[in-house]
């Protein structure tokens, strides 16, 4: 059974993309017939992913790989291949867990479109692709199924294509995204060119296993951060991050799968992957490329924490929380972390689902509107929504004891305080903690308490087949915390290949406390300023943001994303339009004068040949015709139809004949 | 006078160019057969000629030929008068002048 699982480990991400094709097959009038398929799929993908995770329990630091050969090039084969452990298990479990919850819901908020076939297609491609992703054994591997979700969310953002604005996000999040991925290309050659192999694992001769990461010396700083230019770009981390909140155009699924579970953790899962390329050679757990990916993740977790409080959109708070937390990981794993992120992504993957699955059951209750300054006092309307909703903004803010969020942001917190190369990354986590519980609660005060306003008015509970999910999710996000307490650090022991122990001791530790009291102090001041949200206020008008009454100029600045966009307008985007413009010109002018002169060359010789055509030969061959006409009319004049004309002329022949022979005899 | 070969050639040279001249002259087709009848007769007389006139003359090779050729001449005759004939039904003349659908 274990040696079947390891052969078929194919067979995972090759079920939802073999279903994905059969969906796109199916009718828009056989609804029932592409979800079947499509939840089939994503069983039969979940099933296989718990016998494969099975195994992986029993041994610590389990790995299995299965390893072939793609094709051969000379004396070099390009080896792909299948990797088996922890850290792929738990990736694997996770997407297709959160993934099933997403397909179940799609079906009740999708149930109005006209793609509705198309829309599970896509998911399962998706699907396909991001488990192909997690448990590639070769960067190439990697890279392909990288390119493949990356496309899937070019789909999926696009999905509305008809209007502008999605469109105009797909092709936002695509570009975007490729700047990074030439970074990671790069950085891919010259690893191949340095090591000889793009494998992860191969008995010790894989790129980061010790042999392989012995020929790399100093090239591995470079390599690492030009892997990490794809993270960046895939997992939003500033300055690429400007893609995420604008690929909230998509439907509310896709913005749960793909932009906050599984995606755009792909980026921290890279770097988790190739961890070996990144810390090689470290002194004291420091290394350039670390640093690197440290404070890009800080820059990132405090600056989109900033932006979500002043953003009014319910998806794009959201999804400026996802960078944020995104930043986080990113932090995490750079300050030597890796296992502490590794637990985030995870629990993340499923309260930031549950929060996104919940954001949609609130849009569709109603009616489409995603403006939080129209909804409100929704609790009583949507009480499932509600207390589900509640979890998973515990758990995001980091909420201790209860919430699978509150003891992974801990661990970060844990590793990061104990960084040797500087504190300052530590306090600023901290001051994330405090925003990311502000920015929360102002979000369920707008969304479900105070007065009901213009969008709620008419809100309604949504249907069992998108409360299940929502409901499944928040068991997730609560009890995943099982395996997360440093009493039993399961999941913690597990990834990094140690037998687990049991330890009560450790369930309270000082970190827990401080986490209690920056959860508490957001969350009290939040409840503090956006108290009378949506009523008049003193001199502030009904319609006004607290912040915004307090400090425009300030909420101005975050509510228009730190004018990010339009820095990028005048700078990147200005340049390749001057650019463009510039190649425009030099085509007409210039290379299009060239291909004009050797035309004209050719249109010359035209001529000339035509002339003497026109002129010689044909004139010849006129001539010559004109004149066998001539000698024809000349001829045919003999020809009167008179036989004894023709008969006086043999005669007169003959006669000559007679002469000459008596002439010569 | 002794008769010679001579005297037949020449005889037989005046009948073959009167032949000649009637068929190249006259414009009634009749006449035009009747002129190579003429000519076929003068070409028999050669035949008849030559063999009197030769040392072999006991055989009767050359009044064969001759016969032979005499009877050509009446098929010939026959297919020439009928020709005629067909002709002038269609044309309603035999005056050759006017028979030029040979013409190229």
């Amino acid at each position: 059974m274990n040696r079947w699982i390891f052969d078929s480990l194919w067979l995972i991400p090759t079920i939802p993309l073999a279903g994905s094709l059969l969906i796109l097959s199916v009718n828009d009038s056989r609804r029932p017939a592409a979800v079947a398929l499509a939840i089939t799929g994503q069983i039969a993908a979940l099933t296989l992913s718990v016998f494969a995770f099975l195994p992986t329990l029993h041994t610590p630091g389990f790995r299995v790989v299965q390893n072939f050969t793609w094709f051969t090039f000379g004396e070099n084969a390009l080896r792909l291949g299948w990797v088996l452990d922890p850290l792929a298990a738990v990736m694997l479990m996770m997407i297709a867990l959160v993934g099933l919850c997403i397909f179940v819901f799609s079906i009740g908020y999708m149930a109005g479109d006209k793609n509705f076939t198309r829309f599970f297609a896509y998911l399962s491609f998706f699907s396909g692709a991001m488990l192909g992703l997690v448990i590639a054994n070769s960067l190439l591997l990697l890279f392909i199924f990288w390119e493949l979700v990356g496309f899937a969310s070019y789909l999926l953002i696009g999905f509305w294509i008809e209007r502008p604005s999605a469109a105009a996000a797909a092709k936002k999040a695509f570009i975007t995204t490729r700047i990074g991925d030439m970074g990671f290309f790069l950085g891919m050659v010259w690893l191949y060119h340095s090591s000889g192999t793009l494998l992860f694992y191969d008995e010790g001769h894989g790129c980061v296993e010790n042999a392989g990461l012995a020929m790399l010396g100093v090239s591995a700083t470079f390599i690492a951060l030009l892997i990490f230019c794809g993270a960046m770009g895939k997992s939003g981390q500033f300055p690429l991050h400007v893609w995420l909140p604008d690929a909230m155009e998509g439907p509310t699924p896709v913005s749960a799968l793909i932009h906050a579970a599984t995606m755009v953790a792909a980026g921290v899962f890279l770097v988790a992957r190739v961890y070996p390329l990144f810390s090689l050679g470290a002194s004291n757990g420091v290394t350039p490329s670390l640093t690197v990916v440290v404070w890009i993740g800080v820059t990132t977790a405090l600056m989109a924490a900033l932006i979500a409080i002043a953003q009014a959109d319910i998806k794009r708070i959201l999804a400026y929380s996802t960078v944020s937390q995104l930043g986080l990981m990113m932090v995490s794993l750079g300050v030597g972390g890796v296992v502490a992120g590794m637990m985030h992504l995870l629990a993340h993957g499923f309260f930031k689902a549950l929060l996104f699955l919940g954001a949609g059951s609130v849009i569709h209750g109603c009616h489409g509107e995603h403006d939080i300054r129209k909804m409100g006092g929704l609790h009583r309307l949507m009480p499932v929504t509600f207390s589900t909703y509640a979890i998973g903004m515990m758990a995001l803010s980091g909420v201790p004891l209860f919430f699978s969020g509150g003891w992974t942001k801990e661990e970060i917190l844990h590793v990061t305080a104990h960084w040797p190369a500087s504190p300052i990354p530590y306090y600023l986590l901290l001051a994330g903690v405090v925003l990311t519980a502000l920015y929360m609660t102002r979000q369920i005060i707008y969304v479900f308490f105070g007065r009901q306003r213009a969008a709620s008015e008419r809100g309604h509970e949504s249907p069992l087949v998108m409360t299940m999910p929502l409901i499944a999710l928040a068991i997730c996000a609560i009890f995943f915390s099982v395996v997360l307490a440093p009493a039993w650090p399961w999941l913690h022991d597990y990834l990094t290949g140690e037998p687990v122990r049991f330890d009560v001791a450790r369930l309270i530790q000082p970190m827990l406390f401080l986490s209690l009291v920056l959860v508490g102090a957001g969350v009290a001041f939040g409840v503090w300023m956006y108290r009378e949200v949506g009523a008049q206020d003193g001199r502030r008008p009904a319609d006004i943001d607290p912040l915004e009454f307090a400090q425009p100029k300030l909420f101005r600045f975050l509510e228009n994303k730190m004018w990010l966009d339009e820095l990028y307008g005048y700078t990147v985007i200005a340049f390749s339009w001057v650019a463009a413009r510039l190649s425009d010109w030099m085509d007409r002018y210039f290379w299009d004068s060239l291909v004009r002169a050797f035309g004209g060359l050719g249109q010359l010789f035209g001529i000339v040949t035509k002339g003497f055509d026109e002129r010689g030969i044909n004139a010849g061959v006129d001539e010559s015709t004109i004149g066998a006409r001539r000698v024809g009319r000349a001829i045919s004049r003999l020809h009167s139809g008179q036989v004894q004309t023709y008969l006086s002329i043999i005669a007169i022949g003959v006669l000559a004949l007679l002469l000459f022979y008596a002439w010569l005899a | 006078m002794t008769p010679t070969l001579q005297i037949f050639l020449i005889i037989s040279a005046a009948l073959f160019s009167i032949g000649l001249l009637a068929a190249l002259s006259r414009r009634h087709a009749i006449f035009i057969l009747i002129g190579i009848e003429m000519m076929l007769a003068a070409a028999n007389l050669n035949f008849i000629a030559f063999w009197r006139f030769n040392p072999g003359s006991l055989q009767t090779t050359g009044v064969m030929v001759a016969i032979f050729s005499i009877a050509i001449a009446a098929a010939e005759a026959a297919v020439g008068l009928a020709l005629v004939i067909a002709v002038y039904r269609h044309y309603r003349t035999t005056n050759v002048d006017q028979l030029d659908q040979l013409k190229g």
